[in-house]
Protein backbone atom coordinates (compact mmCIF):
# COMPACT_ATOMS: atom_id res chain seq x y z
CA UNK A 1 0.00 0.00 0.00
CA UNK A 2 1.07 3.41 -0.90
CA UNK A 3 1.07 6.10 1.88
CA UNK A 4 -0.85 9.27 0.93
CA UNK A 5 1.73 12.31 0.24
CA UNK A 6 0.06 14.06 2.71
CA UNK A 7 0.77 11.59 5.38
CA UNK A 8 4.14 11.32 4.41
CA UNK A 9 4.53 15.05 4.58
CA UNK A 10 2.81 14.88 8.41
CA UNK A 11 5.43 11.79 9.08
CA UNK A 12 8.15 13.71 7.71
CA UNK A 13 7.50 16.84 10.14
CA UNK A 14 7.16 14.97 12.75
CA UNK A 15 10.15 12.63 12.17
CA UNK A 16 12.17 16.25 11.20
CA UNK A 17 14.54 15.84 14.24
CA UNK A 18 15.40 11.88 13.50
CA UNK A 19 15.06 13.06 9.56
CA UNK A 20 17.88 15.89 9.87
CA UNK A 21 19.81 14.34 11.91
CA UNK A 22 20.09 11.19 9.71
CA UNK A 23 20.78 14.15 6.54
CA UNK A 24 23.74 15.41 7.88
CA UNK A 25 25.63 12.19 7.63
CA UNK A 26 24.32 11.44 4.16
CA UNK A 27 25.48 15.21 2.89
CA UNK A 28 28.76 14.83 4.58
CA UNK A 29 29.33 11.52 2.82
CA UNK A 30 28.28 12.64 -0.58
CA UNK A 31 30.49 15.55 -0.54
CA UNK A 32 33.64 14.15 1.01
CA UNK A 33 33.38 11.87 -1.52
CA UNK A 34 32.74 13.83 -4.30
CA UNK A 35 35.92 15.80 -3.23
CA UNK A 36 38.04 13.67 -3.00
CA UNK A 37 36.99 12.37 -6.73
CA UNK A 38 36.56 15.38 -8.05
CA UNK A 39 40.15 16.11 -7.03
CA UNK A 40 41.78 12.57 -7.76
CA UNK A 41 40.17 13.10 -11.16
CA UNK A 42 41.53 16.27 -11.80
CA UNK A 43 45.36 15.15 -11.07
CA UNK A 44 44.90 12.10 -12.53
CA UNK A 45 43.44 13.68 -16.04
CA UNK A 46 46.27 15.82 -15.81
CA UNK A 47 48.65 13.04 -15.55
CA UNK A 48 46.57 11.49 -18.56
CA UNK A 49 46.75 14.81 -20.26
CA UNK A 50 50.72 14.63 -20.41
CA UNK A 51 50.96 11.09 -21.11
CA UNK A 52 48.99 9.57 -23.43
CA UNK A 53 50.14 5.89 -23.23
CA UNK A 54 49.22 5.88 -19.26
CA UNK A 55 45.73 6.59 -21.09
CA UNK A 56 45.65 3.73 -23.06
CA UNK A 57 46.75 1.60 -20.03
CA UNK A 58 44.59 3.33 -17.67
CA UNK A 59 41.21 3.76 -19.31
CA UNK A 60 40.47 -0.43 -19.56
CA UNK A 61 40.43 -0.56 -15.67
CA UNK A 62 38.33 2.44 -15.17
CA UNK A 63 35.51 1.37 -17.37
CA UNK A 64 35.73 -1.81 -15.34
CA UNK A 65 35.54 -0.34 -12.61
CA UNK A 66 32.16 1.31 -14.11
CA UNK A 67 30.95 -1.92 -14.47
CA UNK A 68 31.08 -3.58 -10.68
CA UNK A 69 27.41 -3.53 -9.59
CA UNK A 70 26.71 -1.21 -6.83
CA UNK A 71 25.09 -3.91 -4.67
CA UNK A 72 27.30 -6.79 -4.85
CA UNK A 73 30.35 -3.81 -3.94
CA UNK A 74 28.76 -1.54 -0.99
CA UNK A 75 28.60 -4.59 1.44
CA UNK A 76 32.24 -5.73 0.86
CA UNK A 77 33.35 -2.17 1.39
CA UNK A 78 31.11 -1.55 4.56
CA UNK A 79 33.14 -5.27 5.77
CA UNK A 80 36.84 -4.02 4.63
CA UNK A 81 36.01 -0.06 6.11
CA UNK A 82 33.89 -0.35 8.76
CA UNK A 83 30.69 1.70 9.36
CA UNK A 84 32.54 4.74 9.29
CA UNK A 85 33.11 7.79 7.04
CA UNK A 86 35.83 6.30 4.80
CA UNK A 87 33.96 3.34 2.76
CA UNK A 88 31.08 6.16 2.19
CA UNK A 89 33.77 8.11 0.46
CA UNK A 90 35.12 4.81 -1.44
CA UNK A 91 31.70 4.40 -3.04
CA UNK A 92 30.83 8.08 -3.50
CA UNK A 93 34.13 8.50 -5.63
CA UNK A 94 33.77 5.16 -7.32
CA UNK A 95 30.19 6.14 -8.53
CA UNK A 96 31.22 9.76 -9.75
CA UNK A 97 34.87 9.56 -10.80
CA UNK A 98 34.92 8.22 -13.98
CA UNK A 99 32.37 10.33 -15.70
CA UNK A 100 34.20 13.60 -13.96
CA UNK A 101 37.80 11.60 -15.62
CA UNK A 102 35.99 11.42 -18.85
CA UNK A 103 34.59 15.34 -18.69
CA UNK A 104 37.93 16.39 -17.87
CA UNK A 105 39.75 14.09 -20.43
CA UNK A 106 37.35 15.41 -23.13
CA UNK A 107 37.63 18.86 -22.78
CA UNK A 108 41.13 19.41 -22.80
CA UNK A 109 41.03 17.65 -26.21
CA UNK A 110 38.44 19.92 -27.00
CA UNK A 111 41.06 22.99 -26.79
CA UNK A 112 41.12 24.71 -29.77
CA UNK A 113 43.92 23.44 -32.33
CA UNK A 114 44.64 27.04 -33.43
CA UNK A 115 44.52 28.64 -29.96
CA UNK A 116 47.25 25.53 -29.55
CA UNK A 117 49.41 26.43 -32.10
CA UNK A 118 49.39 30.37 -31.55
CA UNK A 119 50.45 29.81 -27.68
CA UNK A 120 53.32 27.05 -29.10
CA UNK A 121 54.55 30.08 -30.95
CA UNK A 122 54.22 32.65 -28.69
CA UNK A 123 56.66 30.34 -27.03
CA UNK A 124 54.70 28.81 -24.75
CA UNK A 125 55.94 25.34 -23.23
CA UNK A 126 53.40 21.87 -22.82
CA UNK A 127 52.48 23.00 -19.08
CA UNK A 128 52.04 26.54 -19.72
CA UNK A 129 49.43 25.85 -23.04
CA UNK A 130 47.83 23.30 -20.25
CA UNK A 131 47.24 25.90 -17.96
CA UNK A 132 46.13 29.51 -20.30
CA UNK A 133 44.39 26.71 -23.03
CA UNK A 134 43.40 23.29 -21.93
CA UNK A 135 42.37 23.50 -18.58
CA UNK A 136 40.26 26.05 -19.59
CA UNK A 137 38.43 24.80 -22.72
CA UNK A 138 37.46 21.63 -20.55
CA UNK A 139 35.52 23.81 -17.56
CA UNK A 140 32.07 23.68 -19.67
CA UNK A 141 32.63 19.67 -19.80
CA UNK A 142 34.10 19.74 -16.14
CA UNK A 143 30.78 21.13 -15.11
CA UNK A 144 28.63 18.79 -17.32
CA UNK A 145 30.21 15.67 -15.73
CA UNK A 146 29.92 17.54 -12.46
CA UNK A 147 25.54 18.23 -13.01
CA UNK A 148 25.44 14.69 -13.97
CA UNK A 149 27.72 12.78 -10.90
CA UNK A 150 26.64 15.10 -8.03
CA UNK A 151 23.65 13.47 -8.78
CA UNK A 152 25.00 10.23 -8.72
CA UNK A 153 27.34 10.89 -5.66
CA UNK A 154 23.46 11.01 -3.42
CA UNK A 155 22.76 7.87 -4.76
CA UNK A 156 25.80 6.02 -4.11
CA UNK A 157 26.11 7.84 -0.45
CA UNK A 158 22.97 6.51 0.36
CA UNK A 159 23.88 3.02 -0.82
CA UNK A 160 26.88 2.57 1.04
CA UNK A 161 24.64 3.72 4.26
CA UNK A 162 22.68 1.16 3.32
CA UNK A 163 24.67 -1.42 3.46
CA UNK A 164 26.14 -0.29 7.00
CA UNK A 165 26.35 3.02 9.07
CA UNK A 166 25.55 4.64 12.32
CA UNK A 167 23.55 7.19 10.67
CA UNK A 168 22.10 8.34 7.83
CA UNK A 169 19.42 8.41 5.00
CA UNK A 170 20.38 5.01 4.06
CA UNK A 171 20.18 3.49 6.80
CA UNK A 172 17.37 5.58 8.10
CA UNK A 173 15.17 3.62 5.24
CA UNK A 174 16.57 0.64 5.97
CA UNK A 175 15.00 0.93 9.16
CA UNK A 176 11.93 2.77 8.39
CA UNK A 177 11.31 -0.09 5.53
CA UNK A 178 12.15 -3.03 8.63
CA UNK A 179 9.57 -1.61 10.70
CA UNK A 180 7.08 -1.37 8.01
CA UNK A 181 6.74 2.39 7.79
CA UNK A 182 6.49 2.89 3.74
CA UNK A 183 5.65 6.59 4.98
CA UNK A 184 8.88 7.16 6.67
CA UNK A 185 10.58 5.50 3.37
CA UNK A 186 9.15 7.70 1.61
CA UNK A 187 10.15 10.84 3.43
CA UNK A 188 13.52 9.99 3.81
CA UNK A 189 13.36 9.53 -0.40
CA UNK A 190 11.84 12.78 -0.35
CA UNK A 191 14.70 14.43 1.92
CA UNK A 192 17.52 12.49 -1.01
CA UNK A 193 15.56 13.60 -3.72
CA UNK A 194 15.62 17.88 -2.24
CA UNK A 195 19.09 16.98 -1.66
CA UNK A 196 19.86 15.81 -4.97
CA UNK A 197 18.27 18.54 -6.71
CA UNK A 198 19.84 21.83 -3.95
CA UNK A 199 23.40 19.93 -5.09
CA UNK A 200 22.64 20.22 -8.82
CA UNK A 201 21.27 23.76 -8.12
CA UNK A 202 24.51 24.30 -6.32
CA UNK A 203 26.15 22.94 -9.74
CA UNK A 204 24.85 25.65 -11.58
CA UNK A 205 25.09 28.25 -9.77
CA UNK A 206 29.15 27.56 -9.30
CA UNK A 207 29.57 26.95 -12.65
CA UNK A 208 28.01 30.85 -13.35
CA UNK A 209 30.52 31.99 -11.09
CA UNK A 210 33.01 30.44 -12.60
CA UNK A 211 32.27 31.04 -16.29
CA UNK A 212 31.27 34.17 -16.12
CA UNK A 213 32.18 34.55 -19.92
CA UNK A 214 29.24 32.01 -21.01
CA UNK A 215 26.23 34.26 -20.16
CA UNK A 216 28.10 36.86 -22.22
CA UNK A 217 28.60 34.77 -25.24
CA UNK A 218 24.23 34.09 -24.92
CA UNK A 219 23.34 37.79 -24.12
CA UNK A 220 25.34 39.30 -26.85
CA UNK A 221 24.51 39.51 -30.38
CA UNK A 222 27.42 40.96 -32.36
CA UNK A 223 26.58 43.94 -34.15
CA UNK A 224 28.35 44.34 -37.27
CA UNK A 225 27.23 48.05 -37.84
CA UNK A 226 28.34 50.80 -36.14
CA UNK A 227 31.06 49.77 -34.10
CA UNK A 228 32.57 48.28 -37.57
CA UNK A 229 34.22 50.90 -38.96
CA UNK A 230 37.31 52.01 -37.31
CA UNK B 1 67.74 44.02 -46.42
CA UNK B 2 66.57 40.77 -46.18
CA UNK B 3 65.01 39.33 -43.16
CA UNK B 4 63.22 35.66 -43.65
CA UNK B 5 64.23 33.93 -46.32
CA UNK B 6 62.78 30.19 -47.70
CA UNK B 7 64.95 28.50 -50.16
CA UNK B 8 63.00 24.86 -51.76
CA UNK B 9 60.76 24.32 -48.62
CA UNK B 10 58.69 21.30 -48.79
CA UNK B 11 56.25 19.72 -47.03
CA UNK B 12 54.63 16.30 -47.43
CA UNK B 13 51.57 14.53 -45.14
CA UNK B 14 52.21 11.27 -45.55
CA UNK B 15 51.64 10.75 -49.39
CA UNK B 16 49.67 14.22 -49.63
CA UNK B 17 52.50 16.55 -51.49
CA UNK B 18 51.32 19.69 -50.30
CA UNK B 19 54.43 22.69 -50.83
CA UNK B 20 56.45 21.32 -53.76
CA UNK B 21 59.92 23.57 -53.36
CA UNK B 22 58.83 27.17 -52.53
CA UNK B 23 61.44 30.21 -52.40
CA UNK B 24 60.58 33.43 -51.05
CA UNK B 25 62.40 36.47 -49.20
CA UNK B 26 60.48 39.47 -47.66
CA UNK B 27 62.83 42.24 -46.94
CA UNK B 28 62.97 44.32 -43.47
CA UNK B 29 59.77 46.49 -43.21
CA UNK B 30 58.10 44.96 -46.25
CA UNK B 31 54.83 44.12 -46.34
CA UNK B 32 54.42 40.87 -48.60
CA UNK B 33 51.44 38.74 -49.29
CA UNK B 34 50.81 35.03 -50.05
CA UNK B 35 47.78 34.86 -52.81
CA UNK B 36 46.58 31.20 -53.50
CA UNK B 37 43.42 28.93 -54.15
CA UNK B 38 42.23 27.32 -50.67
CA UNK B 39 44.04 24.14 -49.86
CA UNK B 40 47.10 25.31 -51.63
CA UNK B 41 48.83 24.92 -48.30
CA UNK B 42 49.83 28.31 -47.13
CA UNK B 43 48.63 28.02 -43.60
CA UNK B 44 51.01 25.07 -43.97
CA UNK B 45 53.61 27.50 -44.99
CA UNK B 46 53.19 29.33 -41.99
CA UNK B 47 52.78 26.36 -39.63
CA UNK B 48 56.44 25.31 -40.58
CA UNK B 49 57.50 29.24 -40.59
CA UNK B 50 56.37 29.29 -36.20
CA UNK B 51 57.48 25.31 -35.82
CA UNK B 52 54.35 23.75 -35.13
CA UNK B 53 55.57 21.15 -37.51
CA UNK B 54 58.38 20.20 -39.87
CA UNK B 55 59.53 20.50 -43.44
CA UNK B 56 62.00 19.88 -45.38
CA UNK B 57 64.66 22.79 -47.13
CA UNK B 58 65.90 25.87 -45.80
CA UNK B 59 64.18 28.43 -43.78
CA UNK B 60 66.34 31.41 -42.82
CA UNK B 61 65.96 34.77 -40.50
CA UNK B 62 68.41 37.50 -40.63
CA UNK B 63 70.79 34.71 -42.23
CA UNK B 64 70.88 32.74 -39.40
CA UNK B 65 68.95 29.06 -40.11
CA UNK B 66 65.13 29.48 -38.16
CA UNK B 67 65.22 27.05 -35.57
CA UNK B 68 63.24 27.41 -32.09
CA UNK B 69 66.12 29.71 -30.57
CA UNK B 70 65.18 33.09 -30.69
CA UNK B 71 61.24 33.57 -31.72
CA UNK B 72 61.08 36.04 -34.46
CA UNK B 73 57.33 35.80 -35.27
CA UNK B 74 53.83 37.41 -33.97
CA UNK B 75 51.29 34.70 -35.49
CA UNK B 76 47.96 35.28 -35.70
CA UNK B 77 46.12 32.42 -36.99
CA UNK B 78 43.33 31.95 -39.54
CA UNK B 79 40.70 31.99 -36.95
CA UNK B 80 40.85 34.81 -34.49
CA UNK B 81 41.81 32.11 -32.03
CA UNK B 82 40.44 34.46 -29.21
CA UNK B 83 40.32 32.91 -25.68
CA UNK B 84 36.03 33.11 -24.64
CA UNK B 85 37.26 32.78 -21.20
CA UNK B 86 39.42 35.75 -21.27
CA UNK B 87 38.74 39.53 -21.05
CA UNK B 88 39.76 41.58 -24.28
CA UNK B 89 42.32 43.00 -22.50
CA UNK B 90 43.83 39.61 -21.03
CA UNK B 91 43.48 38.61 -24.47
CA UNK B 92 45.68 41.27 -26.14
CA UNK B 93 47.60 41.03 -23.73
CA UNK B 94 48.39 37.09 -24.01
CA UNK B 95 51.16 37.17 -25.85
CA UNK B 96 53.19 39.24 -23.20
CA UNK B 97 52.11 36.77 -20.45
CA UNK B 98 53.95 33.81 -22.01
CA UNK B 99 56.54 36.28 -22.20
CA UNK B 100 57.24 36.50 -18.90
CA UNK B 101 54.91 40.12 -18.15
CA UNK B 102 53.21 40.14 -14.97
CA UNK B 103 49.45 40.13 -16.21
CA UNK B 104 49.20 43.78 -14.36
CA UNK B 105 52.17 45.49 -16.49
CA UNK B 106 50.75 43.28 -19.42
CA UNK B 107 47.79 45.10 -19.42
CA UNK B 108 49.14 48.18 -18.75
CA UNK B 109 51.27 48.14 -21.56
CA UNK B 110 48.48 46.90 -24.28
CA UNK B 111 45.71 49.21 -22.95
CA UNK B 112 46.91 52.98 -24.20
CA UNK B 113 46.91 50.77 -27.31
CA UNK B 114 42.97 50.09 -27.39
CA UNK B 115 41.51 53.12 -29.21
CA UNK B 116 44.02 53.02 -32.05
CA UNK B 117 42.87 49.42 -33.01
CA UNK B 118 39.19 50.73 -32.19
CA UNK B 119 38.44 48.68 -29.07
CA UNK B 120 38.34 51.30 -26.81
CA UNK B 121 35.90 50.96 -23.58
CA UNK B 122 35.87 47.22 -24.84
CA UNK B 123 38.80 46.47 -22.41
CA UNK B 124 36.34 44.87 -20.05
CA UNK B 125 34.37 42.77 -22.21
CA UNK B 126 34.53 39.25 -23.33
CA UNK B 127 34.80 38.42 -26.59
CA UNK B 128 31.94 36.85 -26.98
CA UNK B 129 30.47 40.50 -26.70
CA UNK B 130 32.21 41.55 -29.94
CA UNK B 131 31.22 41.98 -33.14
CA UNK B 132 33.24 40.35 -36.31
CA UNK B 133 35.63 43.12 -36.83
CA UNK B 134 36.41 43.76 -33.36
CA UNK B 135 37.30 39.91 -32.58
CA UNK B 136 40.09 40.31 -35.75
CA UNK B 137 41.23 43.62 -34.27
CA UNK B 138 41.61 42.50 -30.99
CA UNK B 139 43.69 39.80 -32.32
CA UNK B 140 45.70 42.09 -34.39
CA UNK B 141 46.31 44.06 -31.41
CA UNK B 142 47.35 40.31 -29.48
CA UNK B 143 50.08 39.80 -32.56
CA UNK B 144 51.88 43.28 -32.83
CA UNK B 145 52.07 44.24 -29.26
CA UNK B 146 54.59 40.71 -28.70
CA UNK B 147 57.05 42.89 -30.60
CA UNK B 148 58.70 40.42 -32.38
CA UNK B 149 60.92 41.04 -35.72
CA UNK B 150 58.07 39.75 -38.38
CA UNK B 151 54.00 39.38 -38.51
CA UNK B 152 52.95 36.32 -39.68
CA UNK B 153 49.04 36.72 -40.55
CA UNK B 154 47.02 33.97 -41.84
CA UNK B 155 43.44 35.15 -43.61
CA UNK B 156 43.08 37.95 -40.68
CA UNK B 157 39.85 39.12 -42.71
CA UNK B 158 38.75 35.86 -44.54
CA UNK B 159 35.51 35.34 -42.25
CA UNK B 160 34.40 38.50 -42.65
CA UNK B 161 31.17 40.24 -44.44
CA UNK B 162 32.25 42.32 -47.35
CA UNK B 163 31.80 45.52 -46.43
CA UNK B 164 33.64 44.98 -42.84
CA UNK B 165 36.41 43.02 -44.40
CA UNK B 166 36.63 46.71 -46.85
CA UNK B 167 36.72 48.88 -43.83
CA UNK B 168 39.39 46.16 -41.91
CA UNK B 169 41.83 46.57 -45.59
CA UNK B 170 41.95 49.98 -45.15
CA UNK B 171 42.08 50.37 -41.61
CA UNK B 172 45.33 47.91 -42.08
CA UNK B 173 47.01 49.70 -44.31
CA UNK B 174 46.75 52.74 -42.40
CA UNK B 175 48.13 51.30 -39.46
CA UNK B 176 50.61 49.46 -41.76
CA UNK B 177 51.42 53.18 -42.79
CA UNK B 178 52.41 54.23 -39.17
CA UNK B 179 53.60 50.94 -38.09
CA UNK B 180 56.06 49.64 -40.95
CA UNK B 181 55.51 46.16 -38.95
CA UNK B 182 57.76 43.61 -41.78
CA UNK B 183 54.71 41.55 -42.40
CA UNK B 184 53.99 38.18 -44.51
CA UNK B 185 50.26 38.05 -44.92
CA UNK B 186 47.96 35.23 -46.62
CA UNK B 187 45.33 35.45 -48.41
CA UNK B 188 42.85 34.89 -51.47
CA UNK B 189 41.55 38.07 -52.05
CA UNK B 190 43.72 39.81 -54.63
CA UNK B 191 42.33 43.17 -53.89
CA UNK B 192 43.59 42.56 -49.86
CA UNK B 193 47.00 41.91 -51.91
CA UNK B 194 47.15 44.50 -53.59
CA UNK B 195 45.74 47.00 -51.24
CA UNK B 196 48.51 46.02 -48.89
CA UNK B 197 51.62 44.51 -50.13
CA UNK B 198 54.45 45.77 -51.54
CA UNK B 199 55.11 42.83 -53.24
CA UNK B 200 52.85 39.37 -53.99
CA UNK B 201 53.76 35.53 -54.25
CA UNK B 202 51.20 33.66 -56.62
CA UNK B 203 50.71 30.22 -55.45
CA UNK B 204 49.37 27.41 -57.47
CA UNK B 205 47.06 24.81 -56.40
CA UNK B 206 47.86 21.75 -54.21
CA UNK B 207 50.94 21.04 -55.02
CA UNK B 208 52.13 24.31 -53.91
CA UNK B 209 54.56 26.12 -55.75
CA UNK B 210 55.20 29.95 -56.71
CA UNK B 211 53.75 30.28 -60.01
CA UNK B 212 54.97 34.37 -60.01
CA UNK B 213 56.10 37.24 -58.01
CA UNK B 214 54.33 40.37 -58.45
CA UNK B 215 55.73 43.85 -57.32
CA UNK B 216 53.17 46.37 -56.12
CA UNK B 217 54.85 49.63 -57.03
CA UNK B 218 52.15 51.93 -55.87
CA UNK B 219 52.37 54.42 -53.51
CA UNK B 220 50.34 54.46 -50.34
CA UNK B 221 48.18 55.08 -49.48
CA UNK B 222 46.38 53.37 -52.13
CA UNK B 223 42.75 54.09 -51.22
CA UNK B 224 42.70 57.75 -51.65
CA UNK B 225 42.65 58.45 -55.42
CA UNK B 226 40.96 57.51 -58.63
CA UNK B 227 44.01 57.16 -60.55
CA UNK B 228 45.83 55.12 -58.49
CA UNK B 229 42.57 53.23 -57.88
CA UNK B 230 42.68 52.42 -61.82
CA UNK B 231 46.51 51.48 -61.28
CA UNK B 232 45.44 48.95 -58.55
CA UNK B 233 42.69 47.38 -60.79
CA UNK B 234 44.55 46.83 -63.40
CA UNK B 235 47.59 44.80 -61.53
CA UNK B 236 44.57 42.74 -59.59
CA UNK B 237 43.10 41.90 -63.37
CA UNK B 238 47.13 40.84 -64.22
CA UNK B 239 46.91 38.88 -61.22
CA UNK B 240 43.56 36.92 -61.81
CA UNK B 241 44.67 36.16 -65.60
CA UNK B 242 48.06 34.42 -63.96
CA UNK B 243 46.04 32.72 -61.61
CA UNK B 244 43.13 31.80 -63.83
CA UNK B 245 44.53 32.26 -67.54
CA UNK B 246 45.98 30.42 -70.23
CA UNK B 247 45.74 26.61 -69.75
CA UNK B 248 46.09 26.69 -65.97
CA UNK B 249 43.13 24.15 -65.74
CA UNK B 250 44.56 22.42 -62.36
CA UNK B 251 43.63 25.66 -60.94
CA UNK B 252 40.68 25.91 -59.25
CA UNK B 253 38.58 29.26 -58.57
CA UNK B 254 40.45 31.16 -55.90
N1 LIG C 1 48.18 18.04 -40.16
C1 LIG C 1 47.82 17.68 -41.40
N2 LIG C 1 47.78 16.38 -41.76
C2 LIG C 1 47.40 16.01 -43.00
N3 LIG C 1 47.06 16.86 -43.98
C3 LIG C 1 47.09 18.17 -43.69
C4 LIG C 1 47.46 18.65 -42.40
N4 LIG C 1 47.40 20.00 -42.40
C5 LIG C 1 46.99 20.33 -43.64
N5 LIG C 1 46.81 19.25 -44.41
C6 LIG C 1 46.41 19.25 -45.82
O1 LIG C 1 47.27 20.11 -46.51
C7 LIG C 1 46.56 20.84 -47.48
C8 LIG C 1 46.84 22.31 -47.32
O2 LIG C 1 46.25 22.77 -46.12
P1 LIG C 1 46.38 24.28 -45.65
O3 LIG C 1 45.58 24.42 -44.42
O4 LIG C 1 47.80 24.66 -45.60
O5 LIG C 1 45.66 25.02 -46.86
P2 LIG C 1 45.43 26.59 -47.05
O6 LIG C 1 46.16 27.00 -48.28
O7 LIG C 1 45.75 27.32 -45.80
O8 LIG C 1 43.87 26.64 -47.34
P3 LIG C 1 42.78 27.75 -46.88
O9 LIG C 1 42.94 28.90 -47.80
O10 LIG C 1 41.48 27.06 -47.12
O11 LIG C 1 43.04 28.08 -45.47
C9 LIG C 1 45.11 20.47 -47.34
O12 LIG C 1 44.78 19.55 -48.36
C10 LIG C 1 45.03 19.80 -46.01
O13 LIG C 1 44.08 18.79 -46.01
MG1 LIG D 1 44.67 28.30 -44.39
Amino acid sequence: MLPAPSRVLAQAWENRAALADNTLPTIRATLAGFACSVVAAFVLSALVDFLPRLRRALFPILIASQTLPLVAIAPLVVLWFGFGLLPKILLVALVTFFPMMVALVEGYVSTSKEIAQMLAAMGAGRWRIFWLARLPSALPYFFAGLRISITYAVVGAIFAEYAGAAKGLGIYMLSAKNNFRPDLVLAAVAVSSALTLALFGLAVLVQRLAMPWERAGRDAKPEPTEEERP
Amino acid sequence: MTRLELRDVRKNFGTLEVLSGISMTVDDGEFVSILGPSGAGKSTLLQLLTGAIAGEGEMRFDGAPLDDHGRHFAFMPQRDALMPWRRVIDNAALGLEVQGVRRRAARERVAPLFAEFGLAGFERAWPAELSGGMRQRAALLRTVVQRRDMLLLDEPFGALDALTRTAMQRWLEKMWASHRWTALLITHDVREAVLLSDRIYLLSARPARVVAEVAVPLPRPRTESAALAREAAAIEASILDTLLGAGRTEFPIV
